[in-house]
């Protein structure tokens, strides 16, 4: 199977376990000059092998399960975040968590998917893919962002939406169809960051802001490459194929015209340095919300209709 | 991956075309009966024996839903292009080329101005035989366009959806005309106009999870497909056969997704009453 990341990073864990291995022992005279060797050797790897990934790759470093999700960014970069559950509707979905926090001092509403790391926590958070109570729950607190005048932060990280019978009757294209319109409307800030996945309507779902950031290494797609393969090719294993075809990449949607920012990830990776993944996000957030606290809020609906209007590719006449 | 696992070929999609198929008895696709395909058109392709709704296309919408069939067609000058040079098995420049031979230059929506019932309106038609209704930068782009039309001469819109979902051969851009349009209806919305929409057989994917799902009234036809999912993907996630008449216009009138059902033959009838009570008079 084409689904083995380690496949790829193989001479990065190598160095890796090298460094370990040696800074066990590092009393000896001449370790620490050649720990810093292989450091450097290290960086250089990472940096080299990662700026050659192929769009399939790209993909499986998205879904790296040590990849910061957005529980962790919020730790990272938020303070006082505390989060709040349901839609009061039917339920709540944890694949979906939102809550209130300061933003280097700004009152702010956080809204995000979220994905787990162990088998529990995974079916916990329903593979991080949210049924309809994810997203009016989202709204819901987004909407109270808008009753309070407080900036939204939104994380995307997710396969999709989840395709299942309870979510279907209670109505999962509704509960989408109505963010979409009803996000497109607040008259507050929305910045919107995809962190790793961001998988169709389930993404878009939560996705309608001011500004879209994508993180250098996560992807972003109207079908999953597994879901377009299977349709298109026939066969699922064409994932790659399906995954270069769709220009799902950073820098393809950046030339698209659909996102605003690419932000750089650390050296192999955001899941090889989370803390610094962070630390790199913080400043971009803080710039982007900076420019949109400048526009007069009633404004911000009329300037986020035109940016997606202007969405699209296609010949006149 | 496990050697004794059996692999499973996904099934091959069943390629149905609009209307009625050609020659002078069809076989009705749900009661299998064969008919007078004469008395199938005569009838607004609803089968005379069982009241199937065959699909329709755009203009035989439209047809059947302007007053003396008389509409203005507007922005069909917009027209798909391959800006990301997709190519799975085939490339999707040429299959355009098939599609415009085959069914149209019109894409997978026609838009037209004209009246209901007096009522002056823009409807918007989906054509199912164009890539599955597939939306795409040009559906996209023509239903916006409609909606400013309707916001600037303060019409009613009808949106008759017909289509599996989101064009996959313009990857991301196809799922932007979802945020696009439905930011488009929130301002349809303010301005306190209108919008109905219509769902038939199917409406899938990312059409019903953007602006089929967003009418004021949301009125299907009866035994309509209609979700956010496809079922065989559904199928797959729970490993389950669904029960009969899952995600069928009855189930989601159950489930409060959809307004009413109407058949074929009321379906003008009906969409006048609320726009002329919409209107106030």
């Amino acid at each position: 199977m084409n689904g083995d990341q380690t496949q790829f990073e193989e001479p990065i864990l190598k160095l890796r376990r090298q460094i370990e291995e040696l800074s066990a022992t590092d009393t000896e005279p001449g370790r620490q000059a050649e720990i810093a060797e292989l450091q450097k050797q290290l960086i250089k790897v990472s940096d080299d092998i990662y700026s050659k990934l192929t769009p399939w790759q790209k993909t499986l470093v998205a879904r790296n399960a040590q990849r910061p999700y957005t529980l962790d960014f919020i730790a990272f970069l938020f303070d006082d975040f505390t989060e709040i559950h349901g839609d009061r509707k039917f339920g709540d979905d944890p694949a979906v968590v939102t809550g209130f926090a300061r933003f280097r001092g700004t009152p702010c509403a956080i809204v995000g998917h979220q994905k787990g790391r162990n088998t529990k926590e995974k079916i916990f958070r329903n593979f991080g893919q949210p049924r309809p109570e994810g997203f009016r729950k989202a709204l819901r607190a987004m909407k109270l962002a808008e009753k309070f005048k407080l900036p939204i932060f939104s994380f995307v990280d997710t396969q999709g939406a989840y395709p299942g019978v309870g979510a279907e009757e209670r109505g999962q294209a509704e509960a989408i169809a109505m963010n979409l319109r009803e996000m497109a409307s607040l008259t507050v800030p929305i910045i919107v960051t995809v962190i790793g996945e961001g998988g169709s309507g389930g993404a878009l779902g939560i996705a309608v802001g001011d500004r879209i950031l994508m993180l250098e290494h996560s992807v972003y797609s109207v079908i999953s490459p597994e879901g377009c393969a299977a349709i298109l090719w026939k066969n699922s294993a064409a994932a790659p194929e399906a995954a270069a075809a769709m220009k799902i990449t950073a820098p393809d949607l950046k030339r698209l015209g659909i996102i605003d920012e690419i932000v750089p990830e650390p050296s192999g990776g955001a899941h090889a340095d989370p803390a610094r993944a962070a630390e790199i996000l913080g400043p971009v957030l803080e710039k982007n919300l900076k420019e949109l606290l400048k526009i007069k809020p009633a404004l911000l609906p009329e300037e986020r209709y035109k940016k997606f209007r202007k969405m699209g590719v296609f010949e006149k006449g | 991956m496990a050697w004794f696992r059996k692999e499973k070929k996904p099934k091959e999609a069943v390629e149905k075309q609009t209307a009625i198929p050609e020659g002078l008895w069809v076989k009705c696709d749900e009661c299998k009966e064969i008919v007078y395909r004469k008395e199938v058109e005569a009838n607004l392709s609803v089968c005379p024996k069982c009241g199937y709704h065959f699909r329709l296309s755009a203009t035989e919408r439209f047809e059947m839903l302007f007053d003396n069939g008389k509409y203005k067609e507007f922005a069909n000058d917009i027209h798909s292009c391959d800006p990301l040079e997709f190519r799975d098995t085939k490339r999707y420049r040429d299959r355009l080329r098939v599609y415009e031979q085959r069914v149209g230059k019109g894409d997978a929506v026609l838009c037209a101005e004209g009246k209901l019932e007096g009522v002056s309106i823009v409807i918007c038609a989906m054509e199912y035989a164009f890539m599955g209704g597939s939306m795409g930068s040009v559906v996209g782009e023509k239903i916006a366009t409609a909606i400013e039309r309707c916001v600037d001469k303060k019409e009613p819109l009808i949106i008759v959806s017909c289509s599996g979902g989101a064009r996959m051969q313009e990857g991301i851009l196809s799922l932007m005309q979802m945020a696009k349009i439905s930011a488009g209806l929130a301002r349809l919305g303010s301005a306190g106009l209108p919008f109905i929409s219509v769902l038939t057989d199917p409406t899938t994917g990312g059409v019903t999870a953007s602006y089929a799902m967003l009418g004021d009234l949301n009125i299907a036809e009866p035994k309509a497909l209609i979700g956010f999912a496809g079922p065989r993907v559904i199928e797959q996630t729970i490993r389950q056969t669904l029960p009969e008449g899952f995600q069928r216009a009855e189930f989601l009138v159950e489930h409060g997704m959809v307004d009413l059902i109407t058949p074929r033959a009321e379906m003008k009838g009906a969409l006048g009453r609320f726009l002329t009570i919409f209107r106030g008079n």
